[in-house]
């Protein structure tokens, strides 16, 4: 809690190694999570962790350090590439797994790739469909992966109030929500039949708030792109005084005519590049973009066109096998 | 937020304070009438932890009068429930306040989901129970206080809605609450776990008394259901419980390191103390207390952290160390109260496997005590318990294991069950009575001098007692009963002829009983495919293409060690 700060009450400094008597939200959730990690390594063959370069992933690759801390993490990590990811994002990611000294292994729908799929050719469900979800269901079932682990979080959209942190997947990778089994306690059920997985979720009980302040505190390294600069824009008008902010990685986004202005902004959230909107910002800082966060008024996701193409669509992409 | 816009907001302070709060899990149940997701949605709304465009998605939505959010559509989240206009499953939201952060799991109330109003409250700190006000004490506000009840969640906060259409009217707020008293105690009298109660008059709709304060009831002078929930004790109170750790893996990333990881489910531990190894009851003390953060003096539940003990102990996953003093039963007979969650009955005849903690061993339902009917709170015989029953039995371990009363500790005292063929979770379990096994002088003694226990033969052949069921080449079958006799494992190899004319006898399973309680592994052989082998035991079973026959020695090493029969990792080192 935060005290009045006056000389009488400074008596001693507070000891950096023992905890505070009572913890606060983030020592907790970091048990939590810590548990199920553990859990994870120890009752499945071949677990992979999904490594998807965001913030979530960051601070799930920290837990995962800590989990198992003073050893090295017993799983890989696994890359679903679009081949429209940042190109910063990438650079970053071989970073990552060099200095956490994780194997990591990168799939891509190359038959996909080279046919052309876009979310402008296609629309984003199918592109989505192909590159994501078709993706992650071959990489799994190629390397034989009976549990991965997902940074996905409860807060995020309105089905994913509902997942389980073991959330059961059948041999065709689907979720069914109205088959989920009971979760009591911290008992985790990772009983399956061969070709069934696990999807699992040690992140479901943080929000966005709590990621940001963890990473804030644990200094976790995250990707350029979630800070404020100046950066080129298409900078489109979407009705109602509102506008679109795309990145200018891939060619095809823009309309004719379209020329790119520089735009001091940000990503709220790491996706590809053709689906990822940028927001203008200043917050170039961890407590600037937290700052930010306070007075948001849309929610992460608003930002991802994905969510929005028709209502319960992330439910509909999550019982064909998405994330 | 207001917050941003007042001139005074500073992030450095924002953030200090955000370090001090803590987080409190509550439960809440209600049916489809009873304004429940009305009242989490206002909850939600009023602490503005809704998102702009989440509004506006519900704007001109809904069921409510024009120009009035139907809060309702904030938190009904499945294609199916939108159809049907029902919750069916738990939904888990997230608010913060300036005290602290909530978490709640949100349960529908129908007979039906009887499970998941039990999984709500398996980590919930408090339950909002709510009470139409315009009808009464309902069933299933009963049937969410006994669950909480059983589940020991310790405070019951029970929100009388819909004051609105009852015109605010305090006697009938105050029939309802002594109405709903009597009950309480009935449960307390049933589960023999009192709940702490507060009654708050309010209505979600109009918002009266969920965070804020109302004019329209001066004869309630308490505080709000927000108030009540920011001012309730933090979950914490385990700290001062005894140190119980469960053992989750072994570390040892090379030879100078060996640490056990786990979560602390309860109590202190300083470097230093004295602690016990349960099953085996090997004492040792606590060297270090290792964090990637670096090593602490102390660490309080329920933090996950290594200890590192000052002397070799044979220690692994599913074992549970604990302090010296108030120690956990270990025991093979359990009784225990069972919410039955699945399609298929409790079968007497059927073997489940439980998990505890971090192990997992096959258990019989030997005996069902009784059923409990929730509208009556009255025990009645019953052969079995059908799916959202609620009941008593008596459970029998092929395994012992370490165990506290839930009463005692809600983690230690935890248990689910798992049907090994469908792999579905079909029950919670509460641990009510434990029938333990304690060291007296007099066995010690024995130990000189008595009979050899199953113990002693754990101890010196690093496994206990079981079946292991082999189909495949004579080849793959060959080289794991070599393999198990490498690491001097006493086994027993049955062949099929020999299975035939002991099965023709009836005494095949008589002769593997023996055999497992006399410690040794049997091995039960029969001739398969060439290449392929198929291994069994404990309820786990794998189907290898082995072409390669480390590889099958190796699978089958780990699957004895999940079955729970190789005591620890190290026999399965190859």
């Amino acid at each position: 809690m935060p005290v009045a700060e006056s000389e009488s009450v400074k008596t001693s400094p507070p000891t950096p190694t023992g905890p505070s008597p009572r913890l606060n939200h983030l020592r907790l959730l970091e048990a939590e999570s810590i548990h199920i990690l553990r859990e994870v390594a120890s009752e499945f063959e071949r677990p992979v962790m999904l490594y998807s370069i965001g913030k979530d992933s960051s601070v799930m690759l920290r837990l995962a350090q800590k989990a198992f801390y003073p050893g090295p993490i017993p799983f890989p990590l696994l890359h679903i590439d679009t081949g429209f990811k940042f190109a910063e994002m990438l650079t970053f990611r071989d970073e990552m797994a060099r200095r956490v000294g994780a194997e990591l292994l990168v799939w891509r729908n190359e038959p996909a790739i080279a046919a052309g799929t876009n979310p402008i050719v296609l629309d984003t469900k199918r592109c989505c469909g192909l590159l994501k979800t078709q993706a992650l269901l071959d990489a799994l079932r190629h390397y034989k992966f009976d549990a991965a682990f997902g940074g996905a979080r409860r807060d995020e959209e309105k089905s994913r109030a509902k997942e389980r942190i073991y959330s059961f997947r059948d041999t065709a990778g689907q979720w069914d929500p109205k088959n989920q089994r009971p979760e009591l306690w911290n008992l985790y059920n990772a009983r399956i039949h061969p070709g069934e997985s696990i999807r699992v979720f040690p992140l479901s009980n943080w929000t966005e708030m709590d990621v940001w302040q963890y990473i804030h505190e644990e200094k976790i390294p995250v990707v350029d792109l979630y800070f404020a600069k100046e950066r080129p824009m298409y900078v489109r008008p979407i009705g109602a005084g509102q506008e679109a902010l795309l990145p200018i990685e891939q060619d095809f986004v823009a309309r004719p005519g379209e020329k790119p202005q520089m735009v001091k902004s940000r990503l709220r959230s790491l996706g590809c590049s053709p689906c990822t909107g940028a927001i203008r910002s200043d917050a170039d800082t961890l407590p600037a973009i937290i700052a930010e966060l306070i007075g948001f008024y849309s929610s992460e996701r608003a930002n991802r066109v994905i969510d929005h193409d028709q209502e319960g669509s992330m439910e509909i992409k999550k019982r064909e096998g998405y994330f | 937020m207001a917050t941003l816009t007042a001139p005074a907001f500073s992030i450095e302070e924002f953030l200090l304070a955000e370090r001090g709060k803590d987080l409190l899990r509550f439960s809440t149940a209600g049916s489809v009438d009873d304004g429940k997701s009305t009242l989490i949605g206002r909850l939600l709304y009023d602490t503005q932890s809704v998102y702009e465009d989440q509004v506006k998605s519900i704007e001109g939505k809904g069921t409510t009068a024009p120009g009035q959010i139907d809060f309702a559509l904030l938190t009904d989240g499945l294609r199916a429930e939108r159809e049907q206009g029902i919750t069916i499953d738990v939904a888990y939201r997230y608010f913060s306040t300036a005290r602290r952060k909530f978490i709640i799991a949100d349960t529908p109330g129908h007979e039906q989901y009887t499970r998941n109003m039990a999984t709500g409250a398996s980590t919930a700190d408090a339950a909002v129970v709510l009470i139409d006000a315009s009808k009464g004490v309902q069933i299933q506000s009963r049937r969410h206080a006994y669950i909480a009840s059983l589940l020991r969640v310790r405070h019951a906060l029970v929100a009388v809605n819909k004051m609105d259409l009852i015109g605010y009217d305090e006697p009938t707020f105050r029939a309802i609450e002594s109405d709903f008293k009597a009950v309480l105690e009935q449960i307390a009298t049933d589960t023999g776990t009192p709940v702490e109660v507060h009654f708050v008059p309010v209505s979600a709709l109009k918002g009266d008394n969920v965070v804020h304060a109302t004019d329209a009831m001066p004869w309630y002078a308490g505080p709000s259901l927000l108030e009540l929930l920011e001012a309730l004790p933090s979950a914490q109170e385990t700290s001062s419980a005894p140190f119980r750790f469960p053992v989750q893996r072994v570390l040892r990333p090379d030879h100078t390191f060996r640490g056990f990881a786990g979560q602390i489910a309860s109590g202190t531990v300083h470097r230093g103390d004295e602690i016990a190894v349960f099953p085996s009851r090997r004492s040792a003390k606590i060297e270090r207390i290792v964090t990637f953060g670096g090593d602490l003096e102390e660490a309080i539940a329920p933090l996950s952290v290594t200890l590192v003990l000052d002397r070799e102990l044979d220690i692994s996953r599913g074992d549970l160390i604990a302090g010296i003093g108030a120690t956990p039963v270990v025991a093979s007979s359990v009784k225990a109260s069972l919410v039955w969650m699945d399609q298929r009955p409790l079968d007497l005849n059927r073997r489940y496997l439980l998990k505890h903690t971090s192990h997992t061993v096959p258990a019989f339902i030997s005996l069902v005590d009784h059923r409990v009917d929730l509208s009556a709170f009255k025990h009645e015989p019953a052969l079995t318990l059908r799916m959202n029953d609620i009941g008593a039995v008596s459970l029998h371990l092929l395994r012992p294991i370490a165990v506290d009363l839930y009463r005692d500790n809600r983690s230690t005292g935890a248990l689910i069950l798992i049907d090994p063929e469908t792999n579905a979770t079909v029950a919670a379990g509460m641990v009510t009575a434990a029938e333990g096994q304690s060291v007296t002088e007099e066995e010690d003694e024995a130990a000189a001098w008595g009979r050899v226990t199953a113990g002693e033969r754990e101890a010196r052949w690093r496994h206990r007692g079981g079946v292991l069921e082999l189909s495949g080449s004579s080849q793959l079958i060959d080289a794991v009963e070599r393999s198990l006799f490498a690491i001097g494992a006493a086994t027993c190899r049955i062949d099929a002829g020999q299975r035939a004319s002991l099965e023709q006898l009836g005494l095949l399973d008589a002769v593997t009983d023996l055999q497992t309680q006399s410690g040794l592994l049997t091995i039960l052989a029969r001739a398969g495919e060439e290449g392929a082998l198929t291994a069994s035991a404990g309820g786990f079973e794998i189907t290898l293409d082995a072409e390669n026959r480390m590889h099958a020695v190796a699978a089958v090493h780990q699957l004895l060690e999940r079955a729970g029969i190789f005591i620890s990792s190290e026999g399965a080192d190859l």
